[in-house]
C-alpha cells in the first residue's frame, strides 16, 4: 500500500488527459461557445454518448469486476431520466400555465396553477389530477434527490431479495431482465402516473433558461457530462483498487471461496449493485435532458442487453474498456443508422446499413465473444509498457491474479 | 303502456264476433277508418282484419304498412299500387293484375308512424305462422331484437300451432321474456321470472336486468308507492357532494358556489384594481378570494352562497334513495331473487371458463418453454435466440402457406418443415458458437443474444415489419361452447393437445430411447460418458437441435393465433425462461408445473383487473421474483447428483 492511488491506476491519468483534450476540442469547435464547426445536434449526440460511457462504467463495475451480469441497469438509467424529467416537465409546464393564466383579470391561486399543470401534463392520458408520485415534482430541491434515492431503493430491494436467495449467474441475469420488463410494462400503462407510452417530453427546455439558445445549453450539458464521466471514472477506479476491489474480483472468480474466507459476499454484491444503479441513474438524469424525451421503450430489456454489448466489445474488467466500447459502438451505431454510411450495391441486392447494421452488430458481438474476449481494450495490452514487467503478478495487495491478466 | 295495451286486449275480446266476416265486407264496412286511420281507434279494425284469417289480409296489411295500398275512387276497392311513369300499376289484394289507373283515380293511403307500428305488430302474427320456417325464425329474431308489448299476444297465439320443436321452444322462451316485461298481470310476470331461475344464458340475464334498473332520487320524504331499492345515507352510500348535487339537480336546493363560479363573480365585480375593497394582488390566494366574496355578500351585490352548515341541514332534511323504475315490488323482488340464483351459477361457470383459459395459456407457455426445457433445462445452455427459433418456425409456416394454398395441407407440411429448419439452425449454432462456450454460461448468453438480434433484424429485412397472417384451417375455426359463459376455441384445444403430445414425446425420448439415455449421461458427466463410448459432441449437437426443432413447431402453433412478426420470439423469451426457472431446471415436470402456475396466475390477475393486461404481466413478474425467494430452485427441485452443482 505504499504506492499512491494514481500509481496503482495509471489509466486514470491517461483517461483524464484524453477526456480533457476531447472535451476542449469539442468545446472550441462547437456552435455554442466556439467556432461553430460542430452543429448543435452533434454536440448533443456527443454529450449523450458521454452519459452512455458513464453507465457503461457502472456496467463494467457490476459485470466486469463483480461478475454479476445485470440486464437491468438501463432500467435504472431510465428511472433516473424519469426523475429529472418529472421536474423538468413540471417546471416547464408551470411556466406555460402561469403565462396562459396571466391574461385573466383575477390572478391565479397556487391551486389553480397546480390544477392547470396537471391538466396540461395528464390531459393526453385522460387524467386531470397529479398522481401522488408527482408530489415532489414542483421543487427541484425535493425532486432531484429522487434521481439517486428512487433507483437506490429499487436496487436495494431487488438486490437484497435476489442475493439473499443466492440467485447466481444466468439466473440472476434473467431475473434482472424480468425486473426490467416488469418496470417497462408498468410504465407502459396509462394509469402508471407517468403518461404511459407517451412518456415525458420537452425535457430539453430548462426552467428559467428559456432565453438561452439550445446551442449554448447543449455545450454546457456536454461539459457537465464530461465532468461527470471524469468523476465517475475516478470513483470507479477508487472502488476497484485496494482491498475492496480485490474482494470484488474475488467474488467474480470464486464467490464460494470468498464466503468461506469470511467475507460478507451478499453485502459486497448489494453495495456494488446499488452503487452502480445510482451511477446509472445519474447518467440517465443527464442523458434525457439532452435527448429531450423519455418513454417506457427506453426501459425495454433490449437496452440493457445493448449495454452489455458495449462493455463486452470495449473490454470488460477494465474501466477504459467500458468507456471505449460505449463510445465507439454507440457513435458507430448512430453513424450507421443515421443513414450516413454508404450503401453497398451487390448487383442483385443493395445493402442499406439502416437495415443491416443490427445484423452486423449482432454478428460482431458473437465474434468478439468468441475470438476477442478482452475486447477493444485488450489492444492496449499489446502496447509496450515499461512499468509492466510482470511483477504485478506477485502477492502484492493490488496485484492482478494470473487468470485475470490472461483473460 | 296501458293506453297502448287496452285496445289490444279489447280487440282480443272483440275478435270472435267479427271473425265471421269476410275480408272484403270488413274493408267496405271500415272504409272510413282505414282511409283516415288514427292510432287510438284503428286497433280493433286491424285485429278484425287479422281475424278474418284470409291470406289476402297479410298482403293487404303489408302493403298498407309500406304505403303501397290505394283506394280506387270509382268503386271503393282496396288495391296494391305501385308507381309508374303516368299513374299507378294495380294489383288486387289476392295478387292478380288489375291493370293501371291514372294518378287522380286512386287515393294513396298514408298511415302515420303510430298506425304503421300497430300494423307491424299485427303482421308479426302472420310471419310467426308463416309456412316457411326461415321466415318464422326471422320474425323471432326481429322480436328478440326489439321486443314490444304488442308482440306478446300474437307470439302466444302462434305457439300452439307451431310444428317445429326447436322453433316452438324458442317461441316459448321468447314469450317468457316478453311476459316478464310487458304482461299486465303481476302474478304471471312473477311466474315468468321464476321460470328463469338457474338459466345462465346471456338473453335471460339481459331480460331480467332491465327489471332491476334503478334511478337515484332525492326527496323531502319518501313518496308513497315508490318501489324502493335502497335507502342511501350521505357520507356512507354516496359522497356528500354527490348527494348535494342530487338535491340541486332535483331543484330541492340552490347550487353550491364553485371555485370557478366564485372566480367569475369576482372578475365581474372587478373595479379599479380591487374587488369590494380587496386588492387584486390578494386574490391570488383562496383566503383572499373568500374575503372578497364575503365582502360582496355583505354589500348585497351577490346572493349569499350556501354555507357548509346549510348544506348539512339540507342533506339532513331530505331522503336519498334508489328507486326501481319498475313500479311493481313483487316483480322486482322476484327478479332480484332469480338473478342472484343465476349469479351463483354464473360465478361457478366463470370459474370453469377461467380454468379453461388458464389451461390454454399454460399450454402455450409450455409449448414455448419445452424446447428450452431441453436446451436450458437439460444441457444448461442459455439460448437467448430460442425466441427467434420460435419466430423462424412461424415464418416457415407463413412461407409454406404462400406456396400451398390449402390450409390443412400447408399446416401438415409446415410442422415437419419448421422442425427441419430450426433443427438445422440449432445444429449450426451449436457447432459454430455454443460448443466453444460450454462452461462459460454468461458468455453463451451474450453470444446467443448477438445471434438473436441479428436473426430478428434479418427477419425484419426479409418479411418487413408488418404482421404476417398464418391462417388456421377452417376446421380449427370457431369455438366449442358449452353455454354462454364457458367456451374454448378449437385452436386452443389443438394447442393443448399439441402440448400434451410434446410432453409425451419428450418423456419417451428421454426415458425410453438410446439417445435419451446418452443425453442424460452426457449432461451428468461428459468425461465418464465419453469413456463409455458415447460421443459427447454428437449428443450435444443432436440434443440442441431437437430442442430448437421443437421451438420451430411451437412457432407454427403460436403463429396460428398470434400475429407473426419479427418480434414474436422476444415476446415469449422472458416468459419461457421464467417458466423453466420457476418450474425447476432440468425437469420436464417442472416446466409443466411452471407453465401451469404462470398461466393460471396470469389469468387470475387478468380476471381481477380485466381492463389491464399490462398490469397483469407486471404483477406476474413481481410474483415470480418473490416466488424465487422461497423456492430458489423452482417448484420441482432436483436433488442429489442429478442437480449438478
Amino acid at each position: 500500500m505504499t504506492r499512491t492511488f494514481l500509481a496503482r491506476n495509471p489509466s486514470v491519468l491517461w483517461f483524464l488527459a484524453a477526456l480533457a483534450i476531447f472535451t476542449l476540442t469539442v468545446t472550441v469547435l462547437a456552435e455554442g461557445l466556439g467556432l461553430g464547426l460542430i452543429p448543435t445536434a452533434f454536440v448533443k449526440v456527443l454529450g449523450k454518448t458521454l452519459c452512455l460511457c458513464l453507465v457503461a462504467l457502472a456496467m463494467d463495475l457490476i459485470w466486469g469486476y463483480t461478475g454479476i451480469l445485470s440486464l437491468g441497469h438501463m432500467a435504472f438509467f431510465a428511472v433516473g431520466g424519469y426523475m429529472t424529467g418529472m421536474w423538468l416537465m413540471y417546471a416547464r409546464t408551470e411556466e406555460i400555465v402561469v403565462q396562459a393564466l396571466a391574461g385573466s383579470p383575477i390572478p391565479p391561486t397556487p391551486d389553480e396553477v397546480a390544477q392547470g399543470v396537471a391538466t396540461q401534463i395528464f390531459g393526453v392520458v385522460g387524467g386531470s389530477d397529479l398522481p401522488a408520485i408527482w408530489s415532489f415534482a414542483h421543487s427541484a430541491w425535493l425532486q432531484l434527490p429522487m434521481v439517486v434515492l428512487v433507483p437506490a431503493l429499487l436496487a436495494m430491494i431487488f438486490g437484497w431479495l435476489a442475493f439473499r436467495a443466492r440467485v447466481n449467474g444466468v439466473y440472476l441475469s434473467i431475473l434482472t431482465q424480468a425486473m426490467t420488463l416488469a418496470l417497462a410494462l408498468y410504465l407502459f400503462q396509462n394509469d402508471s402516473g407517468l403518461r404511459g407510452n407517451n412518456g415525458l417530453s420537452g425535457l430539453q427546455n430548462l426552467p428559467g433558461l428559456g432565453e438561452v439558445p439550445q446551442s449554448s445549453l447543449s455545450i454546457w450539458f456536454f461539459l457537465a457530462s464530461a465532468a461527470l464521466l471524469a468523476l465517475g471514472y475516478v470513483a470507479a477506479a477508487f472502488v476497484t483498487s485496494g482491498k475492496f476491489g480485490s474482494a470484488l474480483r474475488g467474488i467474480r472468480d470464486d464467490e464460494q471461496r470468498l464466503r468461506f474466507l469470511g467475507y460478507p459476499v451478499e453485502g459486497y454484491k448489494l453495495f456494488v449493485f446499488t452503487l452502480t444503479a445510482v451511477i446509472a441513474a445519474i447518467a440517465g438524469a443527464f442523458y434525457y435532458p439532452q435527448a429531450g424525451i423519455i418513454n417506457p421503450a427506453e426501459l425495454a430489456p433490449i437496452a440493457s442487453i445493448y449495454l452489455a454489448v458495449w462493455v463486452a466489445i470495449g473490454g470488460r474488467g477494465r474501466l477504459y474498456g467500458a468507456v471505449i466500447g460505449a463510445g465507439f459502438v454507440s457513435l458507430l451505431s448512430s453513424w450507421f443508422t443515421g443513414g450516413m454510411a454508404p450503401s453497398i450495391p451487390l448487383g442483385f441486392y443493395t445493402i442499406h446499413w439502416v437495415d443491416w447494421w443490427t445484423v452486423l452488430l449482432g454478428l460482431a458481438f458473437v465474434l468478439v465473444t468468441l475470438f476477442v474476449p478482452r475486447g477493444i481494450g485488450g489492444l492496449f495490452d499489446k502496447l509496450p509498457s515499461p512499468r509492466r514487467h510482470g511483477a504485478q503478478l506477485g502477492p502484492d495487495d493490488g496485484a492482478l491474479r494470473e487468470k485475470e491478466a490472461d483473460a | 303502456m296501458l293506453r297502448f295495451l287496452l285496445p289490444l286486449v279489447m280487440a282480443a275480446c272483440l275478435a270472435l264476433p267479427v271473425s265471421a266476416q269476410g275480408l272484403a265486407d270488413l274493408l267496405t264496412a271500415e272504409r272510413a277508418q282505414i282511409e283516415k286511420p288514427s292510432r287510438q281507434t284503428i286497433g280493433p279494425v286491424i285485429d278484425a282484419i287479422v281475424a278474418t284469417g284470409d291470406p289476402a289480409a297479410a298482403a293487404m296489411l303489408r302493403a298498407w304498412a309500406d304505403r303501397g295500398l290505394g283506394l280506387r275512387k270509382a268503386d271503393g276497392a282496396f288495391l296494391r299500387i305501385a308507381k309508374t311513369a303516368d299513374g299507378w300499376a294495380l294489383t288486387t289484394l289476392e295478387g292478380q293484375d288489375a291493370g293501371t289507373a291514372a294518378k287522380a283515380d286512386i287515393v294513396e293511403l298514408k298511415p302515420n308512424a303510430g298506425v304503421r307500428d300497430l300494423i307491424g305488430a299485427a303482421l308479426v302474427q302472420f310471419t310467426l305462422s308463416d309456412p316457411d320456417p326461415a321466415q318464422r325464425t326471422r320474425a323471432l329474431e326481429a322480436i328478440a331484437k326489439s321486443p314490444a308489448a304488442a308482440q306478446l299476444q300474437p307470439l302466444r297465439a302462434s305457439i300452439p300451432a307451431e310444428t317445429d320443436a326447436a322453433l316452438k321452444a324458442r317461441k316459448e322462451r321468447l314469450a317468457t321474456f316478453l311476459t316478464l316485461q310487458f304482461e299486465p298481470d303481476s302474478a304471471a310476470r312473477v311466474a315468468a321470472i321464476e321460470s328463469l331461475a338457474g338459466d345462465t344464458s346471456l338473453e335471460a340475464r339481459a331480460a331480467l336486468n332491465p327489471l332491476l334498473a334503478t334511478r337515484r332520487m332525492a326527496a323531502a320524504a319518501l313518496p308513497a308507492g315508490t318501489n324502493l331499492a335502497q335507502r342511501l345515507t350521505p357520507g356512507r352510500d354516496l359522497t356528500e357532494a354527490a348527494a348535494y348535487e342530487l338535491l340541486v339537480a332535483s331543484d330541492l336546493a340552490p347550487a353550491r358556489l364553485t371555485l370557478q363560479g366564485q372566480k367569475d363573480t369576482l372578475a365581474a365585480h372587478l373595479a379599479d384594481g380591487a374587488v369590494a375593497g380587496v386588492p387584486v394582488a390578494d386574490l391570488a390566494t383562496q383566503a383572499g378570494r373568500d374575503r372578497a366574496y364575503e365582502a360582496l355578500e355583505k354589500a348585497g351585490t351577490v346572493p349569499a352562497a350556501a354555507t357548509e352548515a346549510e348544506v348539512k341541514s339540507a342533506l339532513a332534511a331530505h331522503v336519498f334513495y334508489d328507486a326501481f323504475t319498475e313500479p311493481d315490488p313483487a316483480v322486482t323482488s322476484a327478479a332480484r331473487a332469480t338473478l342472484s340464483s343465476i349469479e351463483t351459477r354464473v360465478g361457478a361457470m366463470t370459474a370453469v371458463d377461467l380454468g379453461l383459459d388458464a389451461l390454454s395459456l399454460a399450454s402455450i407457455y409450455f409449448l414455448a418453454a419445452i424446447g428450452l426445457a431441453i436446451t436450458f433445462g437439460v444441457m444448461r445452455v442459455i439460448n437467448m435466440a430460442h425466441g427467434e427459433f420460435i419466430m423462424m418456425g412461424a415464418y416457415t409456416g407463413y412461407v409454406v402457406q404462400q406456396l400451398i394454398p390449402n390450409y390443412t395441407v400447408s399446416i401438415i407440411v409446415a410442422l415437419p418443415l419448421a422442425f427441419a429448419v430450426t433443427f438445422a439452425a440449432g445444429v449450426a449454432m451449436e457447432r459454430l458458437v455454443i460448443r466453444h462456450l460450454y462452461k462459460r454460461p454468461l458468455e453463451t448468453l451474450l453470444a446467443t443474444f448477438g445471434i438473436s438480434i441479428a436473426l430478428q433484424q434479418i427477419a425484419k429485412n426479409i418479411f418487413g415489419t408488418q404482421a404476417r397472417p398464418l391462417t388456421a384451417p377452417a376446421w380449427l375455426d370457431g369455438a366449442l361452447s358449452l353455454n354462454d359463459i364457458v367456451s374454448i376455441s378449437y385452436i386452443r384445444i389443438a394447442i393443448f393437445v399439441l402440448a400434451l403430445l410434446f410432453l409425451a414425446f419428450f418423456l419417451w425420448l428421454m426415458k425410453r430411447t438410446r439417445l435419451g439415455l446418452e443425453v442424460r449421461a452426457v449432461t451428468q458427466n461428459p468425461a465418464m460418458a465419453a469413456s463409455m463410448g458415447i460421443d459427447p459432441d454428437r449428443i450435444n449437437m443432436l440434443t440442441f437441435g431437437i430442442g430448437s426443432g421443437i421451438a420451430g413447431i411451437a412457432g407454427v402453433a403460436i403463429g396460428l393465433f398470434a400475429k407473426v412478426t419479427s418480434e414474436l420470439g422476444s415476446d415469449y423469451i422472458v416468459q419461457s425462461f421464467m417458466t423453466v426457472v420457476v418450474g425447476g431446471v432440468g425437469n420436464i415436470w417442472g416446466a409443466l408445473a411452471g407453465a401451469a402456475m404462470i398461466g393460471g396466475f396470469q389469468k387470475v390477475i387478468e380476471w381481477l383487473n380485466p381492463s389491464n393486461t399490462l398490469a397483469a404481466q407486471t404483477y406476474m413478474i413481481l410474483f415470480i421474483i418473490l416466488f424465487i425467494q422461497f423456492r430458489p430452485r423452482g417448484i420441482i427441485a432436483l436433488k442429489g447428483r442429478a442437480a449438478g452443482d
